[in-house]
């Protein structure tokens, strides 16, 4: 008894020694910076910036080969945060958040035919071309929602995709997933977006869908050539110089959309432009 | 009788439907007002029109000719003006270019070909034109431009004609009513594709629910050995190509997009040896064929020898309408065909059947995870491993499921038809299928 205690004290007292040994003569240096950056990374793994996952980010960032702005998902604060680790001056970027650019719910773009397949956007198409009546439109059945690592899109009751710009972190994970190309990555600040990307003349175009760009050029004419720019028959806003969201009301057919969250802002300018002209 | 072939794998539907139009003889529509003929009838490039709106043509006039190798020449259904070229919802759901004739009601005939009545003396290269000229596509369902399945490669020898009247597909009769009632022309179809290939016999594969086909073929070919009637089990798919070569000859098609020309055999519809005897011997151009509009929403369901062209929405009528809103339109067989949005879509050459299920009959699933219980590996008459490669589909490891041959399903149905999870299987190979094309386009 005594000699199995004493046996393994001695045992448990020479590894001790050894392991210490070891970690003095086999020591790996990792620089205390890639550890604090990567604390304030957003840890999602999303492979927005290019590379695999957030850690590989800290130490490229921590390496010189990547500027923290080009991470697509840290805010500003984050952005400014990691220049202090780093020593570096970083100057945060406008973000860039995913909008579906299209507005043809169920309602305004009815069904054509029952889909009970493959419950995603690709299989859909290659099974029967559309669901809904216009064939540009968002499908809905949320391939851009399995996609998105971030849970910033819904699809609507209404069936169509929607992203919530306030969760949106602009990876680009959606735009590669929609089968028809709808997602467009957009600066932040812009107020107010075309939501159509049907390239159809307006008699075929209003079959189809009560809400499709008819391209009769009322915002082009409202906003001025620098920020609305005219593809066929279809409107689209050059968001390097965004048109203020009066235009909104400008669109005969509804299809420019405010930014989720800025209806009420609309409203407050809509009606106090109205009292204006009233007196 | 002789014995009974068949093949491993496949399903049997206990309720095959056939018993709805297997006693309708074949009717002749009515003439209509518009038909929308598409220009992609076939496998291959769609034929380039060569008329222009408010053109006048002429029943059997050439309207399109074929573009390229794979591909085939299109004619008027009856005579009138062209209304417009456009695009017009196809059978795939996508829009398809398409000559819409505005009938005149006359129905007048352009001069036909001139008939090759001495067709047995005459050269097989000559008669394979006349068969390209005439526009004639494999009338089983595929729609492959026949005079290029009937030139083989050099070095290639053909030695087993088969003529497939197996009609496999659930609900559909309409081969079944051709050799019925013209046995003698089936026949000589069979006797003119034999000469043109230069085989001993010819061997029929009709399954055994189909005796007095049978019958009534033995009758018409006089007992004669140069043609041979073999009875085949009644199990889909039966009257595939590969399956039907295994059955009758015991010679398996190689896997990986293997042809059965490389074992040396000629498949051919029953139907289209009727259209390429009408193409040789009456100089008659393909402009018609025979479909079944069956299913129980129909009041009065039936097999008609529609034009290319006809509006579903005519056809429909033909039938008598519905007496109840069925749950879906399918263009094909309830295994192989599609389900369609639009009524405006046409008959094309190779339109077999039109189907109508009543809302009981279509039951609204979701496909739930695969348990692995192995039944889809049964019965696949490819022997592919369906449930693994639906799982490589999935997780969209689509070289994976190349690796697994997925390419070599046909698209039968048999995996769907017994999956007990519901899987939404054959959409899957489909979309593997497509992606790997689509893939492979890329790289090129």
């Amino acid at each position: 008894m005594t000699g199995a205690i004493l046996f393994l004290t001695l045992l448990g007292l020479a590894l001790g020694v050894l392991i210490g040994i070891a970690t003095k003569v086999f020591a790996v240096y990792i620089d205390p910076r890639v550890e604090e950056t990567e604390d304030l990374l957003p840890g999602a793994n999303c492979g927005g910036c290019g590379l695999a996952g957030c850690s590989e980010f800290a130490k490229a960032l921590v390496a010189g080969k990547v500027e923290p702005t080009d991470c697509p998902v840290c805010s500003s604060d984050d952005i400014n945060a990691i220049g202090k680790v780093l020593g570096i001056k970083a100057l945060s970027e406008i973000k860039d958040v995913a909008v579906v650019m299209c507005c043809g719910d169920n309602e305004n773009s009815p069904e054509l035919s029952l889909y009970n397949g493959i419950n995603d956007c690709a299989s859909a198409v290659f099974a029967a071309g559309s669901v809904k009546a216009c064939r540009y439109g968002c499908l809905g059945l949320g391939s851009c929602v399995h996609a998105c690592p971030f849970n910033a899109i819904e699809i609507t009751e209404a069936g169509i995709a929607l992203v919530h710009p306030d969760l949106c972190v602009g990876c680009g994970k959606c735009v590669e997933a929609c089968p028809r190309d709808l997602i467009k990555l957009v600066p932040e600040t812009a107020e107010c977006h075309i939501l159509c990307s049907s390239p159809l003349k307006a008699p075929a175009q209003r079959k189809v869908c009560k809400t499709g760009c008819i391209g009769c050029r009322k915002c082009l004419k409202e906003a001025g050539k620098d920020s609305i720019e005219m593809d066929g028959f279809l409107a689209k806003i050059k968001y390097e110089n965004a048109p203020k969201i009066e235009l909104v009301n400008a669109c005969p057919v509804k299809t420019i959309k405010p930014k989720l969250g800025l209806e009420e802002k609309l409203k407050k300018i809509t009606e106090a432009k109205k009292v204006k002209e009233g007196k | 009788m002789g014995k009974v072939l068949f093949f491993a794998g496949g399903i049997h539907p206990e309720n095959d439907g056939k018993y709805l139009t297997e006693k309708c003889s074949i009717q002749e529509p009515p003439l209509f007002s518009e038909y929308t003929v598409l220009l992609s009838q076939h496998i291959g490039a769609p034929a380039k029109p060569i008329v222009k709106k408010k053109d006048n043509i002429l029943k059997g006039q050439k309207i399109a000719v074929a573009a390229g190798f794979i591909s085939a020449n299109i004619h008027a259904p009856t005579s009138g003006t062209v209304k417009d070229i456009c695009n017009c919802p196809g059978p795939n759901g996508m829009p398809s270019p398409a000559i819409i004739i505005e009938s005149d009601g006359e129905d007048s005939a352009c001069e036909p070909m001139e008939p090759i009545k001495d067709w047995e003396n005459a050269k097989p290269e000559e008669l394979i034109k006349r068969i390209a000229e005439a526009g004639i596509v494999g009338m089983g369902g595929a729609a492959f431009p026949i005079n290029v399945k009937l030139s083989p490669p050099k070095g290639k020898t053909i030695d087993k004609l088969i003529l497939n009247g197996a009609e496999c597909e659930p609900y559909l009769t309409a081969d079944h009513r051709l050799m019925l009632e013209s046995p003698e022309t089936v026949i000589k179809g069979a006797r003119l594709l034999k000469y043109i290939l230069g085989t001993k016999r010819a061997l029929f594969g009709i399954e055994n629910n189909k005796k007095d086909a049978m019958n009534a073929l033995r009758e018409a070919q006089a007992y004669n050995d140069d043609i041979v009637i073999q009875n085949l089990q009644v199990h889909y798919p039966q009257g595939a190509e590969k399956q039907l070569i295994y059955a009758l000859t015991g010679r398996e098609v190689p896997n990986k997009g293997g042809l059965p020309l490389e074992v040396g055999c000629v498949v051919q519809n029953v139907g289209t040896a009727v259209a390429v005897y009408e193409a040789v011997v009456e100089g008659k151009s393909l402009y018609e064929r025979i479909t079944t509009v069956t299913g129980t929403p129909l009041v009065s369901p039936g097999n008609w020898k529609f034009r290319v062209g006809t509006p579903l929405s005519e056809v429909l009528r033909c039938a008598g309408g519905v007496k109840e809103n069925p749950g879906k339109v399918i263009l094909g067989g309830p295994m192989m065909g599609m389900a369609q949005h639009s009524l405006e879509v046409p008959i094309s050459k190779n339109t077999s059947g039109v189907l109508l299920l009543s809302k009981d009959e279509t039951s609204l699933f979701e496909g739930n995870p695969c348990i692995s219980c192995g039944k889809c590996v049964d019965v696949c008459p490819m022997n592919l491993i369906p449930s693994v490669i639906s799982l490589q589909v999935e997780t969209e490891a689509f070289e994976l499921a190349e690796e697994y041959n997925v390419g070599d399903c046909m698209e039968c149905g048999s995996c769907s038809y017994v999956c007990p999870a519901k899987r939404p299987l054959v959409q899957y190979f489909k979309k593997a299928k497509s992606v790997i094309a689509i893939n492979k386009r890329k790289s090129q």
